[in-house]
């Protein structure tokens, strides 16, 4: 038998109005344990009014060494900023 | 990869640091910061943990139904800062399993101030005020540290520290205020405290070893010398306030340097209960080691019903 409980990620949504945002981490046996501990770990004092919990394992992430290819080509590409366009100052409203 | 090319990453990696810019676990990092991190986040986990103890002797004989909430509060805190820091530090690779078994089997370390009993109800009241002062004026500095979930969790913690020792202060100073018998108390339980808390900021400066290679990683702000006297100052009016006097005769105010002078505290003491010699070194290990296997069948039968769970939900699925 697998002993060790698995490892969740917790995500709290603060107030309606705002995302979910990463809280930390814990371990449980089941979802439904995952949801209560992370109620008592990370909103003792009314932090949340939602929560979020997924099994660690099922999260992919990027990796740091490839954060070139992934995120530089974003930085050359200015025309997807406003300020790129150029437009005499007498123009209102844009 | 070759050794320049490694020598090449640990530069970068210290210039990052040096521009206020945080790690993250899947990040490049050298092995010593990766083992540092561990050591420290653990070690504090593990004091958070170990810190229930003293203070869980308390609960069921707190005098009143409000001191007893708090109290309960307050430990749970506790248990909350342990869990917060054990998720941090698994982040660099180490499980909590691991974590745990170098708890149990003594290899890991806590801090020494669990170390003390808890004989009287104002030792509540002075571990809260004194001994979580000094972890404030010890954890402050950390939630500007390098390590994003580290700092991320003591951002959490520190939030919670100041009503804990808010109410250790209002337990100490309604003792103070009270019958000669409770104001005695409390001057029993600031004698007994006192001087452990001051080792709470561990060595003396030029005893110490790594400051240089934490203060680099942030891991370390201030030195241990300074961040003692930055509690002496704090904490010394506070005392004046509850009308109770320090145990040390060689304390007072330094006029021409702005601060108080203090007197030497007992290294030896604190070397003795470091090596494990303290007065309850063996019971809170017993007592931890003694939760954890008590609990395994609870662990084994959640795992277990789990998965008798997921079976069915499978079953229906089919
Ligand atoms: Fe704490
Ligand atoms: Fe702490
Ligand atoms: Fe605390």
């Amino acid at each position: 038998m697998e002993k060790n409980w698995p490892l969740w990620e917790v995500f709290v949504r603060s107030k309606n109005g705002l995302e979910h945002r990463h809280f930390g981490s814990l371990h449980a046996a089941d979802a439904e344990m995952a949801l209560e501990n992370a109620r008592d770990v990370y909103t003792r004092r009314s932090e949340g009014v939602s929560i979020w919990v997924v099994e660690s394992k099922h999260i992919t992430a990027s990796n740091p060494e490839n954060n070139g290819e992934l995120f530089e080509p974003a930085q050359d590409k200015v025309y997807r900023h406003p300020t790129f366009y150029t437009l005499p100052d007498e123009v209102k409203h844009m | 990869m070759s050794e320049a090319q490694i020598k090449n990453l640990e530069e970068m990696f210290e210039q990052r640091i040096a521009n206020d810019e945080k790690i993250e676990p899947k990040d490049w990092m050298p092995e010593k910061y990766r083992k540092t991190h561990i050591r420290q986040i653990s070690q504090h986990a593990h004091s958070e943990i170990i810190g229930m103890l003293p203070e869980g002797n308390w609960i069921s004989r707190a005098p009143s139904l409000r001191r007893k909430v708090a109290l309960l509060a307050k430990v749970q805190d506790e248990a909350g800062h342990g869990l917060y820091l054990y998720s941090a530090c698994e982040t660099l690779g180490i499980s909590r399993d691991e974590l745990y078994e170098q708890l149990h089997s003594g290899k890991a370390k806590y801090s020494s101030i669990f170390n003390y009993p808890t004989i009287t109800w104002a030792d509540i009241g002075a571990i809260g005020w004194l001994v979580d002062g000094a972890a404030i004026i010890n954890q402050v500095p950390l939630c500007n540290t390098s390590y994003g979930p580290y700092a991320r969790a003591m951002i959490r913690v520190c939030k919670e520290e100041s009503f804990h020792q808010r109410q250790g202060y209002e337990i100490m100073m309604t003792l103070a205020k009270g019958t000669p018998e409770q104001k005695e108390m409390a001057q029993d339980a600031l004698n007994r405290w006192w001087w452990p808390s001051m080792m709470m900021f561990g060595p003396t400066d030029d005893m110490s070893t790594h400051t240089e290679q934490s203060m680099k990683w942030k891991l370390k702000r201030k030195t241990n010398d300074e961040l003692r006297q930055q509690f002496v100052d704090q904490t010394v009016p506070q005392a004046d306030l509850l009308g109770l006097k320090m145990p040390d005769s060689d304390l007072k105010w330094n006029e021409e340097k702005g601060r108080y002078d203090f007197g030497e505290i007992d290294w030896d003491e604190f070397w003795q209960v470091v090596k494990g010699h303290g007065p309850c070194n063996k019971e809170r290990m017993a007592a931890r080691v003694n939760a954890w296997e008590e609990g395994e069948w609870v662990r084994d039968a959640a795992m277990e019903y789990a998965k008798k769970q997921e079976a069915k939900k499978l079953n229906k699925a089919v």
